[in-house]
């Protein structure tokens, strides 16, 4: 038995802790703030709890801390045992997990202040962003020298998306993010207008299409068929995925602005590959879900397996919603309504949230050399995120394309039918639904953390006798 | 076993060369963005003050910003409005409310002419928004008294009892900041803002005593009412 660890897993296990520990605090707030929108005095008067000023932070705080915890640490994880080597440089990737929670306190403390750039998804003012383009460039070339390090002939696919990603993100957050300082956490973005437009909006749909689908799309690649303990379903199915998904992703951000003033061309060339990538998004859906062909039963015993297939369930569902809403016709009427909101969150509930947990929980009883604490529980969490997830999307489809249709409505003298007033009070028994499905999601990241907490305490209390050492 | 090729030459190459599939990955990843953003920064047709040179203020040498009119066409925010413009970018209000009218009938009934690009030219970032939890705001200028935007940004459900906006009561209270305007001013014509100098070295004068609320409603004031916009007319295709 060896006394030293074969791998580097220190740093996963504390990006893995990390990553549970900000989906609670994530989608805490992201409840808070739904559940303003449905009763407003919960804003209190008090200007650092204002939707305006904690929306940036809900967002930031699951699509980087949560979510970026989770790359960081599935991609560490894999890496190392698809190569079959350490990484690189466990020194950077410390530097890597203190650097980035560094940026998430950053960002927890500017937020509410109102220090921001005034981009979505892009806030955080540019001694932070200088800060995380620091960070995301140690991690790229740690993991890339890893790669260069490898024992393997080939490099494994799940490897392929996670580079796409970085390699995206990296272009994506310095130019969008390039801004002229005018104090030490105030700037204004160097572009204008319609190009700043074009810009932020190629940065916001690939951060969802790189960071949040090919990152995790690593994720599912190496996961799947490690949990079902079975081969990918098909190699070529996994080329054509990842080549198609890496040239046709980028044009997409252009729909986000059709019927605006951006020219035709640009929302029209975004609309006619948003329809097609349909195909190689159901490719990479289905390449996952029939990896478990002839082995459907497991799907019974094995709650872990049963997020990894749903998120690919939701995956498939969202990447169909999206190229439909980028159809003009259908985006002039749920473009600005609370359908775009609902789309999203079924991709980050459903497919990012989903195929996280499945993957942590993967890591966690292989990381401390255990069982997870409670298979039951874990059962429970599927169930309370699938439950909230539909109960989330289900609200804000009905009150989404109620919106759109009322804000169009005419009646029989040719006048507009509703103010904008009552269409906002036509939203309130959906926001709360919504807040409810919210509610119900964050209880299924308590029940996680509980579960990997009481799994952590097990493995150091009272180490199963095959157990190898923790560390050295 | 490890010498088979199961996909094409080139596909094992790069599966095989960490460094050429890195190039690779980089120069197909790139395509896209090139192709949709660079256009952009050149074609005439993206900005319609090109072919329609009357929607921007013609300033004449000497004059002051204080010499535009509304409609005399698009110009470079006051010192005023630019500071109440931070105020609007650090409340967030950019998430609620979209400032990009769509050529439909309804969006011209509710709130006015299409939105033109050129009409954000001096907007860095832009604030078009992505949601309309609230109204629209791109041409809200006018649309009501300074009196009722005061009321409506205390206590927006005394005005508007549907309304889940938050109270802002606290613009009232604050002053606006005199000691960065001057830097804000230099960095926008740093990037491309025509400013004057004696636009910036009017800026302190201009907001000194002023309150973030007077700030915030000289900007929502202004919002859409720079170019005078004919319905006959056709800005864009």
């Amino acid at each position: 038995m060896e006394t030293t660890e074969k791998y580097h897993f220190d740093v996963v296990r504390w990006f893995t802790v990390a990553a549970v520990i900000y989906l609670v605090v994530g989608t805490l707030v992201g409840v808070y703030i739904a559940s303003e929108l449905a009763w407003p005095v919960l804003n209190f008067d008090n200007p650092y709890l204002t939707f305006g000023r904690l929306r940036p932070l809900h967002t930031n705080a699951v699509i980087f801390a949560f979510g970026g915890c989770v790359l960081m640490a599935t991609a560490f994880y894999s890496v190392q045992r698809t190569c079959g080597v350490k990484l690189w440089s466990n020194g950077l990737a410390w530097f890597t997990f203190w650097g980035w929670n560094l940026i998430i306190v950053a960002a927890v403390i500017t937020l509410p202040l109102g220090l921001t750039q005034g981009k979505e998804y892009a806030e955080l003012e540019w001694p932070i962003d200088v800060a995380i383009a620091v960070v995301w460039v140690a991690f790229t070339i740690n993991f890339v020298m890893t790669i260069a390090n490898r024992k393997s002939s080939h490099i494994y696919v799940s490897n392929w998306f996670f580079i796409g990603m970085m390699i995206m993100i990296t272009y994506l957050h310095v130019v969008n993010s390039l801004a002229i300082p005018v104090g030490l956490f105030k700037s204004y973005s160097i572009f204008s207008g319609v190009q700043d437009a074009m810009i932020q909006w190629w940065w916001g749909h690939n951060a969802v299409g790189f960071y949040l689908t090919a990152g995790f799309l690593g994720i599912m690649y190496y996961f799947v068929p490690k949990q079902a303990n079975r081969p990918m379903f098909s190699y070529r199915l996994s080329v054509v995925h990842f080549w198609a998904l890496t040239f046709g992703y980028v044009w997409l951000g252009a729909h986000h602005l059709q019927y605006t003033a951006l020219p035709d061309w640009t929302g029209s060339l975004g609309a006619a590959i948003s329809l097609a990538m349909i195909i190689p998004s159901w490719g990479g859906a289905i390449n996952g879900m029939m990896t478990l062909s002839g082995a459907w039963d497991k799907l019974r015993t094995d709650y872990v397996l049963r997020f990894l297939i749903a998120s690919l369930a939701f995956y498939a569902m969202s990447t169909f919603e999206g190229p439909v809403m980028s159809i003009k016709t259908v985006n002039a009427l749920s473009h600005y309504t609370d359908w775009t909101v609902g789309h999203v969150h079924s991709g980050a509930l459903g497919w990012v949230g989903m195929v996280a947990a499945g993957a942590l929980y993967h890591m966690v009883g292989r990381l401390w050399n255990t069982e997870i604490y409670s298979a039951k529980l874990v059962n429970a969490h599927f169930w309370l995120a699938t439950v909230g997830t539909v109960i989330y999307i289900v609200a804000l489809w009905i009150s989404g394309i109620m919106q759109g249709l009322m804000w169009r409505d005419y009646d029989a003298f040719g006048t507009l039918t509703y103010t904008f007033a009552e269409s906002v009070a036509a939203m309130h028994p959906y926001y709360a639904m919504r807040a409810i499905g919210g509610f119900l999601y964050m209880l299924g990241g308590v029940v996680m953390l509980y579960n990997v907490v009481m799994t952590i305490r097990q493995a150091s209390t009272n180490p199963s006798a095959s157990a190898e050492p923790a560390r050295a | 076993m490890a010498d088979k090729i199961y996909s094409t030459k080139l596909q094992d190459t790069l599966e095989r060369n960490i460094w050429a599939f890195l190039l690779m990955s980089a120069f197909v990843l790139s395509i896209g963005g090139i192709v949709e953003i660079v256009p952009l920064f050149y074609l005439d047709d993206t900005m319609e003050h090109n072919k329609r040179p009357e929607i921007v203020w013609d300033r004449k040498e000497g004059q002051s910003l204080a010499d535009w009119k509304p409609g005399d066409g698009i110009r470079p925010y006051t010192p005023l409005e630019l500071a109440g413009r931070d105020v609007y970018i650090r409340e967030g209000c950019y998430l609620c409310h979209s400032q990009m009218i769509r050529p439909f009938r309804d969006e011209k009934e509710r709130y006015g002419h299409y939105s033109l690009a050129s009409e954000s030219m001096y907007d860095h970032p832009f604030q078009w928004g992505s949601k309309r939890t609230g109204p629209d705001l791109a041409r809200v200028g006018g649309k009501y008294s300074d009196e009722w935007h005061v009321r409506h940004l205390i206590a927006p459900r005394s005005v508007v009892p549907e309304s889940v906006m938050p109270n802002y009561p606290w613009l009232a209270e604050n002053l606006v900041d005199d000691s960065t305007i001057v830097a804000n001013m230099e960095g926008m014509r740093a990037i491309g803002v025509p400013y004057t100098d004696a636009d910036i070295a009017g800026a302190v004068e201009a907001v000194k005593g002023k309150t973030e609320m007077d700030a915030m409603v000289a900007y929502l004031q202004v919002l859409g009412t720079m170019a005078k916009l004919d319905y006959g007319v056709t800005y864009r295709e």
